[in-house]
């Protein structure tokens, strides 16, 4: 196809329409136009024009996760939020904010500290190769369902939705939740488009629950020579009462130093006090620092751009698993890196079950889909004999890959198995009957 | 089929003692914890094990036959309230408790089992369940699941939803199946979190993985009373501006405050106008400079006393007069509406004048208990049953203060459920577009509409045929908006 010229139908809904690149591509497949929205009303206006002609659609926001997911089946247009950018509201009594899809964490939280508030929500900026150094946008995080290491006190950005505002692909406008964070009226939908990749529809407003800036953050970190010593420090830190805001491990490669941080929040007295027993919980060898170790947040982005041992784009894993399975996962991505002759670097949020796993962005395609597949397998093994009596979930560890290099990407499959995924289908058919959404970027084909 | 040909196939399924057809027996189950709604229903069943209750479901929707999940009942919006001409599926025989992992900071428990019951197994370990309805001594996890049910410490934990990772389910076709891995991050929708809440909408949890929480190392609880509501509610607002995020802070008006004095004698400060309960917990030098700082805004706001307990018998002894407040209202009114709505936290005073005025307007006593700390009031509308007219006038006033709640910016539910109750009131709150949008949840997991049905939305959407995706030429193509070369 030659670049084909605007469409009238697109720039009737939309003042600002222009041909795509190939810097607009999503996971490689290369959109017709990019539409950039003054608003809700030419957002709604742009869905609704596309549906009628059959475009398949991708929302995008900085672009820091779009070559996330599996690369989508078509693509005809994105529709760019950056214009969407307003704080509609900021009421500090109330501890809420209303924003539109397009600001930037940044922008956000610049507004905020002000009040001396937050949106608790720390996902690594700019993770996408070669988006460094860009801010995600609240929409494009609440999309890929980002979080990063605070997650284990605050959650995950549906924990802190109380309110969200989406456009159907036919450009029908629809909120559910509200600005109260204590709520139960209708369905909430802002659990269903958390994590849904633009697959739903296009998301262009949420409300979100704030905190109070903590007055003091101290980290407290050690190192140990071996996964078993690791782990239990996880355990002892994650299960002590002295409420640690985030438990962080990196280990850069197999036969290396494993490192673990805890970062504790709150008045600074009582953050020295409890930083001192920290230290006593996770034994020898620990130091104490008012900044993060440079490696916190395992997917910060001069690693994931660079590759830890390398420049190519490096292939992201998200492992997910019972935080109890700590040191059995571990033994599961070792296996399976000697199997595939790789040896990846591992961190992460240790104590709430989520590890990123990164492969040199110069690993050999075969070996990264021999390391992908080794790893799903040893995952699917019960890495907890007779847990429950076999009554619990079948599967209690996952393995997805967020993003990879093209050659890698062709050869595996990102999303892995997915529970419940006729029922995922079923609610894909209802919210997008045309298939237009981001057409199989989504886990299980959707 | 009728309901009564089903009978021989449920006993097959669930035992003889497993079926419920006598009249006066099904009686019992006619109403949930608001008792204003009743419906007999056709027939009661009570499995005991997952399978039975996919068994069940599965020859409902083969008959085409509604059907009704009901943990202990205790619900106060007519979520279990029984469908005439369909089946109840009671789940309280449903009580294991699958697991407990402390480790992964988890355990799995069966739908009948009750909130308390989870924290009191996760205790010896020193974990507990955070989810609180005020219930929670009988109150089960399903019931709390499929409420999204809170409690007067979800200021700081949260509600249901933040602490639900995994469902296994049986859909309204009759399919056992999991949502979600017990991890809280699996690949794929978030279906977990849209199901908690759905009242019962989208299918049955027959076993749930709950996150637990750790013990804090030590809990404080304050006592303050104040002149009037809006010197408390200055004093709320104090404390949320310091950034101090408490437990729970809880507030009762006068009215409540007399009531629960005569019920439990619960000794609170005399002639108050309002009373908060500010609760604490944590590390303990955090704990000690909060309960400082909160004592200290409490005086500025012009708290006339203030009592501090870390004690649990004298912790219990502050929390007795809030916990009896809705029983305790029944001594001082032959019949009372509890209303569940909610407010920014900014609008408190204001909506509680202006709730004030209508009662005045009126003459129907309004009694305040209500979760000062997230804006959830419950007014407690008073009224004479065997006075014509006012038990009318008191549904009245309770509307009306829902439209309160609406126009603040608020909403028609805090953690009670829409259910029964308020189905009607979901247009004030929400769009139609948005109740449409909503009910394409439904239509992918009940198309046939035969899951606890009537409740939550005004009007059913008829689910209709989904179109297939595109296929052939490219649609843009085919539009002629480009060509192909």
């Amino acid at each position: 196809m030659t670049a084909a010229s605007v469409p009238g139908a697109l720039t009737r809904a939309c003042r600002t329409v222009r041909p795509a690149g190939p810097r607009d591509a999503v996971a490689g497949v290369v959109p017709s136009w990019v539409a950039v929205p003054s608003g809700p009303g030419e957002a709604s206006a742009l869905l609704a024009a596309a549906t009628e002609h059959g475009l398949a659609v991708v929302p995008r926001g900085s672009g820091t996760r779009i070559g996330w997911g599996a690369p989508p089946r078509r693509c005809d247009l994105i529709i760019d939020m950056l214009r969407l950018n307003r704080v509609v509201e900021h009421e500090a009594g109330d501890l809420v904010a209303r924003v539109q899809a397009g600001v930037t964490l940044p922008q956000l939280a610049s507004r905020l500290s002000a009040a001396g508030q937050q949106l608790a929500l720390d996902p690594p900026p700019g993770t996408a190769y070669g988006s460094d150094g860009r801010a995600p946008t609240i929409g494009g995080m609440l999309a890929t369902g980002t979080s990063g290491p605070r997650r284990l006190r605050y959650g995950t950005p549906r924990d802190l939705l109380i309110g969200i505002t989406v456009v159907r692909p036919n450009g029908i406008v629809a909120k559910s939740g509200g600005k109260v964070v204590k709520n139960v009226a209708g369905y909430d939908l802002g659990k269903l488009y958390s994590g849904s990749y633009g697959t739903l529809g296009l998301i262009t407003e949420a409300v979100f629950r704030l905190h109070p800036v903590p007055a003091a953050a101290v980290f407290v970190t050690a190192g140990f020579a071996d996964t078993a010593a690791a782990s239990q420090a996880v355990a002892a830190a994650a299960g002590s009462d002295l409420v640690p805001v985030a438990v962080e491990i990196d280990r850069p490669g197999r036969d290396g130093l494993v490192r673990v941080a805890v970062l504790l929040e709150g008045d600074p007295d009582g953050v020295a006090g409890r930083a001192a027993q920290m230290r006593g919980v996770l034994g020898a060898g620990t130091a104490t620092s008012d900044s993060a170790p440079p490696w916190w947040g395992s997917a910060r982005p001069a690693r994931l751009v660079t590759g830890p041992h390398g420049p190519a784009e490096p292939t992201v894993l998200r492992v997910s698993f019972w935080a109890a399975a700590l040191p059995g996962v571990l033994a599961v991505i070792d296996t399976a890196g000697q199997d595939a002759g790789l040896d990846p670097a591992v961190g992460g949020s240790a104590a709430v079950g989520v590890l990123h796993v990164v492969l040199d962005g110069d690993a050999d395609p075969a070996a990264a889909a021999k390391f992908v597949a080794g790893l799903r397998d040893g995952l699917g093994q019960d890495l907890d004999a007779g847990f429950a009596g076999g009554e619990g979930p079948p599967a209690r560890a996952s393995a997805v890959v967020l993003a990879a290099p093209a050659a890698v990407r062709d050869g595996v499959d990102m999303w892995g198995p997915v529970p419940a995924l006729s029922l995922m289908r079923a609610v894909k058919e209802q919210f997008d009957p045309g298939c237009l959404m981001a057409p199989g970027r989504f886990a299980g084909g959707l | 089929m009728t309901v009564e040909a089903m009978v021989p196939r449920m006993t097959e399924i669930c035992g003889p003692g497993g079926v419920v057809t006598d009249p006066a027996e099904l009686r019992t189950y006619e109403c949930d914890g608001l008792t204003s709604h009743r419906a007999r229903p056709a027939l009661v069943v009570l499995p005991e094990t997952a399978e039975q209750v996919a068994a069940v479901v599965t020859e409902c929707a083969r008959a085409g036959v509604p059907f009704v999940a009901r943990g202990s009942g205790t619900g106060l919006s007519g979520g279990a309230l029984p469908h005439a001409d369909g089946v109840l599926i009671v789940t309280s025989r449903m009580r294991r408790i699958i697991a407990i992992d402390p480790a992964s900071q988890r355990a799995i428990v069966e739908p009948g089992v009750t909130n308390l019951s989870v924290s009191t197994a996760a205790r010896p370990y020193g974990f507990f369940y955070a989810p609180d309805p005020s219930s929670q001594v009988i109150c089960s996890v399903g019931g709390n699941v499929a409420e999204n049910s809170g409690g007067a410490h979800c200021l700081k934990n949260g509600f249901t939803v933040h602490h639900v990772t995994g469902l296994q389910i049986v859909t309204p076709a009759g399919e056992l199946t999991w949502l979600g891995d017990g991890t809280g991050s699996a690949p794929g929708y978030d279906l977990v979190g849209a199901f908690t809440g759905s009242e019962g909408t989208l299918g049955i949890a027959t076993k749930i993985v709950v996150r637990l929480t750790r013990i804090p190392q030590v809990i404080t609880t304050l006592l303050a009373g104040f002149r009037s509501t809006g010197a408390g509610g200055a004093a709320v607002s104090a404390i949320i501006g310091a950034g101090i995020l408490p437990a729970a802070i809880e507030m009762m008006d006068a009215l409540a405050i007399e009531a629960a004095e005569a019920a439990v004698a619960c000794n609170y400060p005399a002639g108050a106008g309002a009373v908060l309960v500010v609760e604490l917990d944590g590390p303990e030098a955090d704990v000690r400079r909060d309960v400082a700082a909160v004592r200290e805004l409490c005086e500025q706001a012009g708290a006339t006393e203030i009592r501090a307990a870390d004690d649990p018998a004298e912790r219990a002894a502050i929390w007795a007069g809030r916990k009896s407040a809705f029983a305790a209202v029944g001594r001082i009114s032959s019949a009372y509406i509890v209303q569940d709505g909610v407010v920014p936290r900014t609008a408190l005073g204001e909506v509680l004048d202006k709730i004030a005025a209508l009662s005045s307007e009126s003459g129907i006593r309004v009694a305040n208990v209500f979760h000062a700390g997230d804006g959830n009031l419950h007014p407690l509308v008073l009224y004479n049953d065997a006075a014509p007219g006012e038990a009318e006038a008191a549904e009245q006033l309770s509307g009306d203060i829902l439209d309160l709640c609406i126009q603040h910016g608020g909403s028609i539910t805090g953690e009670h459920g829409v259910g029964t109750d308020k189905a009607r009131y979901m247009p004030k709150m929400f769009s139609a577009d948005d109740l449409d949008t909503m009910q394409l949840l439904r239509c992918a997991f009940d198309p046939a509409g035969l899951c606890n049905p009537g409740k939550i939305f005004p009007t059913p959407r008829l689910c209709g045929e989904v179109p297939g995706p595109h296929r052939g030429v490219h649609p843009v193509v085919a539009a002629g908006l480009a060509e192909q070369f």
